[in-house]
């Protein structure tokens, strides 16, 4: 590392007098990279601890005085692996609550295999010669076991439909509570009055299942949450902080305060919102607004946070944001879209407001049908809870978060990173996709267009002059380069670097700069740069390209029924030859975030509910006010933070996976809940002729647990073909 | 029936050793790093070398 940074901001002081710190660490590939990063940071001076955790590719590290955090970043640098710590306090919670939840299946587990236990002697005592006194001994015992377990591991439902009654709605864990409550104070009476019925085992199941149904789902979600942090930390976005005296300190962009001086270098991305003080320069802000034309700028101009600078050095004053900025108007619009969403339900809460009324109605209506044929009290009111107890959720609560689990780690090996829950459900349902141009259909960086016969000993020539250069459009030349940077490159400020090798002058920059002559038949988003080596001149174009994949995704898409549309902030020169290449006809340019917006809401109107898929900043107010949306890895903070789902790599495969598997799991939580609204159907007659004993309902609620689960897990399984997505394009996600 | 005075103690007695030795592990962190574990045991750093 050329430069210290300043990681103060992630460190944390330990009570033992260590700091500590945590870095998301990319490039691990294969068990000797954990021996390999633990060994080499704990022979650092001063590390006590190195512990890499492989699942969620994280290492926790902790130092005492002789150490530094910008030298255990640069050790792992060193050992060949990208590092950047990140903190993560939302993290940390969920882990407690993954805990929590292992605790309370754990209670609920030792406790079924217990009361299963005297259960089973007492069915097969029952038929056999099992005295009365033994009887109420076993029932005694499994109450014993059943009411702590069921009081602590219960706890996760108990409070969720506290929570749901509040505030006055409904969930699946109102009738969970409900059922199980009754199932167990019923048992207890029951066994105090010495008869034989009792189901606590069938309560504890039930817990059992539904705890495990919710651990998955939670594990589920904080895996890709853990990696879409990596990817966020990874990118390890810094900022030229001057300090009092006006040095420069280089500062990870979490750290900047309102107030702050920057100094944003030429090719450097801004790292906060602000007002140039000083300095001119052009910025590129096709990652804010879509515009892939440069902008230029002046003391007193705002500038946003992930536009890449041009060719002059600015400082720049960070404001917390200003009056009538894009990043209010974008905060003001976001506000108000997200509010809007809020309204959808999950299909699980509206099948629980539907199922809980019918549910309690059909209990009471079999108890009051038996008084009036001449029951008795007990009677009756044992058959309006056998009701309640066969029809306890169990697989109409697991019917919707199983195939939701499966679906959710098959797209996770697919590059999706899912940040929503309800994202399935609510992407099944799409009829039409909106894509964003810069940045989504095309790639984040621009590509060479190389003029016919090329030479490329001069295109790599040309490449490792660029390598010296800090312009934004010698990064895409310096890709090509065929060896290492030249010696004695001299940066000539606005036009370009020039070198002398093996006594030719080589000139990368300007046209003027090289004296050359632009081609006549330029495409209107082409930039230009030239190259000239003695006497030969090329003259590259440098130009956004569609993702690889962008033509045959979208005319996937449109196989698939979907409408497909891009709204771009982009003008309207650059986004036609775009549309025109993918066969999109309905194409909006020159879009501000409030139009976009508007044209979704003209769309909702019309009743389409739509799949949203951007990477700008401007993008994130359109991309909350969709019914859903999609970002890559590579868009603008804010917006992944707005999408309910981040897609990595390079390609654009991951939307049309999404896609399908939204359909495939909407289909498979719609035959789950048919199998249990079927299971239900049978059970609940049984129930109300009072022939449900402990061990029928044992055995259904099992087995139909069992057959939802199995049924969900189809989900996992590999479809057709041109939704299988293979290996390379992980790697190209990795990488 | 006189068995089940020492059975079920016994019974519930393995049942609570079970769930401890889990609660354990799990408090020991022994589930957050799932993966690793089935890879830490390809390392050979515990041999002399």
């Amino acid at each position: 590392m050329a430069e210290a940074v300043d990681y103060s901001i992630f460190v944390a002081k330990g009570d033992d007098g260590l700091s500590q710190m945590s870095l998301a660490i990319d490039g691990i590939d294969c068990a000797a990279c954990i021996s390999d990063i633990e060994n080499g940071v704990q022979s650092l001076p001063g590390v006590v601890r190195a512990r890499l955790n492989y699942s969620t590719h994280r290492l926790s590290v902790a130092w005492g005085a002789q150490a530094s955090a910008s030298d255990v970043v640069a050790k792992l640098e060193q050992l060949g692996y990208r590092a950047h710590p990140f903190a993560g306090r939302v993290e940390e919670e969920e882990a407690r609550r993954a805990q929590w939840l292992l605790r309370c299946l754990g209670v609920a587990g030792f406790a079924m295999m217990n009361i299963m236990l005297l259960s089973i002697s007492v069915w097969s005592g029952n038929v056999t010669d099992i005295t009365p006194e033994t009887r109420d001994f076993f029932h005694w015992l499994s109450a014993l076991i059943a009411l702590p377990a069921a009081a602590y591991a219960g706890q996760p439902f108990f409070q969720s439909a506290l929570r749901a009654i509040r505030s006055g709605k409904l969930n699946m864990d109102v009738p969970i509570t409900i059922g199980v409550t009754l199932a167990l104070g019923m048992s207890v009476f029951e066994t105090a009055m010495s008869r034989p019925d009792a189901y606590f085992d069938s309560a504890i199941m039930l817990l059992f299942f539904l705890l495990a149904g919710r651990y998955l789902d939670h594990e589920a979600r904080r895996r890709t949450r853990a990696v879409a942090g990596n990817v966020a930390a990874l990118r390890g976005e810094m900022a030229h902080r001057l300090d009092a005296e006006g040095n420069p300190v280089l500062v990870p962009v979490q750290a900047l305060q309102p107030g702050d001086m920057l100094l944003v270098a030429p090719g450097e991305r801004v790292g906060a919102d602000g007002v140039v003080a000083s300095g001119r320069s052009s910025v590129d802000e096709s990652l804010v607004t879509g515009e892939t034309l440069p902008r230029e700028l002046a003391a007193g101009a705002v500038v946003y946070a992930g536009s890449l600078n041009g060719d002059g050095a600015l400082h720049v004053r960070v404001t917390a944001g200003g009056q009538n900025t894009l990043v209010d108007d974008v905060q003001r619009l976001l506000d108000g879209a997200l509010a809007a969403r809020g309204a959808y339900v999950r299909l699980a809460d509206r099948v629980a407001r539907l199922y809980a009324p019918v549910v309690h109605l059909t209990a009471l209506v079999s108890m009051v049908g038996w008084l009036i044929a001449g029951a008795d009290l007990h009677f009756a009111v044992m058959i309006a809870v056998a009701v309640l107890i066969i029809t306890c959720p169990c697989a109409l609560a697991l019917a919707v978060p199983a195939v939701q689990v499966t679906a959710t780690g098959r797209l996770f090996r697919a590059g999706l990173l899912i940040n929503a829950g309800d994202l399935l459900e609510r992407l099944a349902s799409v009829d039409t996709v909106v894509f964003d141009k810069t940045g989504t259909l095309t790639l984040p960086e621009p590509a060479l267009r190389l003029p016919k016969g090329a030479e490329p000993v001069l295109v790599g020539l040309a490449g490792r002059l660029a390598l010296s250069s800090r312009h934004p459009l010698s990064h895409a030349v310096a890709a090509h380069a065929n060896g290492g940077a030249l010696a004695d490159v001299v940066e000539v400020p606005g036009q370009g670097v020039r070198a002398m090798v093996d006594g030719v002058e080589l000139r990368l920059g300007s046209l003027v700069f090289c004296r050359a002559e632009a081609p006549h038949d330029l495409e209107p988003d082409v930039s230009l740069i030239a190259f000239r080596a003695g006497e030969k001149v090329l003259v590259i174009g440098v130009q956004q390209a569609l993702r690889p994949d962008a033509a045959e995704v979208v005319a996937a898409l449109r196989a698939r029924k979907l409408d497909i549309r891009i709204l771009s902030g982009d003008r309207a020169e650059a986004v036609a030859p775009v549309a025109a290449a993918l066969g999109i006809t309905e194409v909006g340019a020159g879009l501000k975030p409030a139009d976009k917006i508007a044209a979704l809401d003209a769309l909702k109107a019309q009743g389409h509910r739509v799949l949203m898929v951007g990477d700008g900043l401007n993008d994130a107010p359109a991309l909350a006010a969709a019914t859903v949306s999609l970002s890559p890895a590579t868009g603008a903070a804010v917006t992944q933070a707005h999408a309910d789902a981040v897609f990595l790599g390079r390609r654009l495969a991951p939307v049309r996976a999404v896609v399908d598997g939204a359909r495939i799991a909407s289909r498979l939580m719609r035959q789950n809940l048919g199998i249990a609204v079927i299971y239900n159907l049978v059970a609940v007659p049984l129930a109300i002729c009072g022939v449900v004993t402990p061990l029928v309902a044992a055995l259904a609620m099992s087995g139909s647990s069992i057959l939802v689960t199995v049924n969900a897990l189809r989900a996992a399984r590999p479809g057709r073909k041109d939704e299988a997505l293979d290996a390379t394009q992980l790697k190209e996600a990795v990488a | 029936m006189n068995v089940l005075i020492y059975l079920i103690p016994i019974a519930l007695f393995l049942g609570l050793l079970g769930l401890a030795g889990f609660l354990w592990s799990l408090k020991s962190g022994q589930f957050e790093d799932l993966d690793g574990a089935a890879v830490r045991i390809l390392n050979d750093d515990d041999l002399k070398t």
